[in-house]
């Protein structure tokens, strides 16, 4: 079904993967949409009035009612047009989708978010707690609910593709930002080949800024979070945006603290 | 706690599924096994021997399996508004009221002052309606309603009043509503336990932590 623009608008953040993952299921069901472009230390009165609760971004806005919250939004996307499911059809295999879901922003993405917010011994523990997490995956997918699957949604991408997708890709950033080894091939392969294929598909590309971008990105915000630790005058307010940003949830940590979950 | 009052979640679910809708026996089970330990959460659903985790995710994949009488709204937007409002009170109101739990001496009042920002946009949203849902039960008022048991929980053990009928009116007759709703009060856990676990623990915490 075709819409027009003014019935669909997208609040977002360009490096923000939570944005990521509304475009994505947007253009997976061959939507179009008006895209605002969200400055996160300046925002819109008609994102703070879209979302006064949050005050964050994604915000899809469909017939002037908005929906917040990505994984929210995506249910909603999928319910909404038919065509193209991004949710399995059965009930387990859907309870299944949204566990995983909420692990991917309850668990992996804060754990993501505290390698990039630490340094020393304390990064090497939340490094540990990412491989942890890694780790249920990987079981899942070598022998679990995802065994012999492209992709966690089947043959072809589904929610928690785009969930754990439109995030991963920082983890792969923040291996070379950090010179870590999060996504470690030996240890992790079948995740390492599901990330690598995921990236590769068209509308992926299409949306998922250049790593360039990213790594710039990361390394400024690493490089200010590390130099308000080393100075003892740090204000609280830059000491608070500093860890707001490493620490707010989920695979977006990066993005500042405007984004949303 | 959180154990605990997503137990209370599911066993509101439980009863009001077995009111709401003829759901042939399943066994409300937690289990240990590879979801209880890598995950560490219950309660965990079992039916037909798979095993569905989380509260939030079970009462969707109830209300997928057995049909009749659908706790979420059939409207999407509407069922979008269901998850907001339940995904509010586990990400907000849950951690506040909990921090006003584990507070002492003049803290206690700056959590509840947060906790009460939180009230506010539940009362802001109920405006009036018997229900999150409406007129009738659903799954927005079944994902909050742990607030019933955990708010007369705090008011008793430390002696204060979190939502009052002139700051909360619509809050508190929710409160009611939702207590009052048919089989739901035999749901809750019994009161007399859950106010000595938690005065108990509520000594230990104050105790270890001294004067904070």
């Amino acid at each position: 079904m075709e819409q027009s623009p003014s019935c669909l608008k997208l609040f977002g953040s360009w490096a923000s993967s939570y944005t990521h993952r509304v475009q994505l299921a947007l253009k997976l069901k061959g939507l179009h949409f008006e895209y605002v472009e969200e400055d996160l230390t300046n925002k819109s009165p008609s994102l703070l009035l879209h979302n006064p609760v949050y005050k964050k971004v994604p915000v899809l806005l469909h017939l002037d009612r908005p929906i917040v919250e990505s994984v929210i939004i995506l249910q909603y996307i999928d319910e909404t047009w038919t065509d193209h499911p991004i949710m399995p059809i059965d009930p387990h295999e859907r309870a299944i989708a949204r566990f995983w879901c909420h692990f991917a922003d309850d668990k992996l993405g804060p754990a993501a978010g505290a390698v990039f917010g630490s340094s020393g011994e304390e990064q090497k523990a939340a490094v540990c707690q990412v491989h942890e997490n890694l780790k249920l995956l990987e079981a899942e997918l070598r022998e679990g609910a995802f065994k012999g699957r492209r992709f966690f949604g089947g043959d072809k991408i589904g929610i928690l593709d785009i969930v754990l997708g439109c995030g991963s890709y920082w983890l792969v950033v923040f291996d070379e930002v950090m010179e870590v080894k999060l996504v470690d091939p030996e240890a992790f392969p079948l995740f390492h080949a599901w990330l690598r294929d995921f990236e590769e598909q068209k509308e992926v590309n299409e949306i998922i800024p250049a790593i360039d971008r990213l790594l710039e990105y990361a390394r400024g915000i690493r490089q200010l979070m590390l130099s308000l630790k080393d100075t003892t005058s740090s204000t609280t307010t830059t000491t608070a945006t500093a860890t707001t940003v490493a620490t707010n949830s989920n695979n977006n940590v990066v993005i500042g603290s405007g984004t949303s979950v | 706690m959180m154990g605990n009052l997503l137990l209370n979640h599911l066993s509101s679910l439980n009863t009001w599924m077995r009111h709401g809708k003829r759901i042939p026996s399943f066994q409300k089970i937690l289990i240990k096994g590879p979801w209880h330990v890598s995950h560490k959460k219950v309660p965990v659903l079992v039916h037909d021997g798979k095993s569905i985790a989380e509260s939030l995710v079970i009462l969707e994949y109830m209300d997928e399996t057995w049909k009749e009488n659908p706790i979420l709204p059939e409207d999407p937007y509407q069922r979008a508004m269901a998850r907001f409002w339940s995904k509010f009170g586990d990400e907000k109101c849950l951690p506040s009221f909990w921090q006003v739990f584990i507070s002492q001496g003049e803290k206690i009042e700056e959590a509840l002052v947060s906790a009460s920002e939180n009230l506010k946009i539940l009362e802001g949203e109920l405006k009036g309606k018997k229900f999150f849902n409406g007129e009738t039960l659903g799954f927005a008022d079944i994902s909050l309603g742990w607030i019933v048991n955990v708010v007369i929980l705090l008011e008793e053990i430390m002696e204060l009043k979190m939502i009052d009928e002139q700051r909360y009116p619509s809050l508190s007759a929710w409160m009611k509503n939702f207590s009052d709703f048919p089989g739901i009060k035999d749901s809750f856990p019994p009161q007399e336990r859950m106010l000595t676990k938690y005065r108990t623990l509520r000594e230990a915490l104050v105790a270890t932590r001294g004067t904070n």
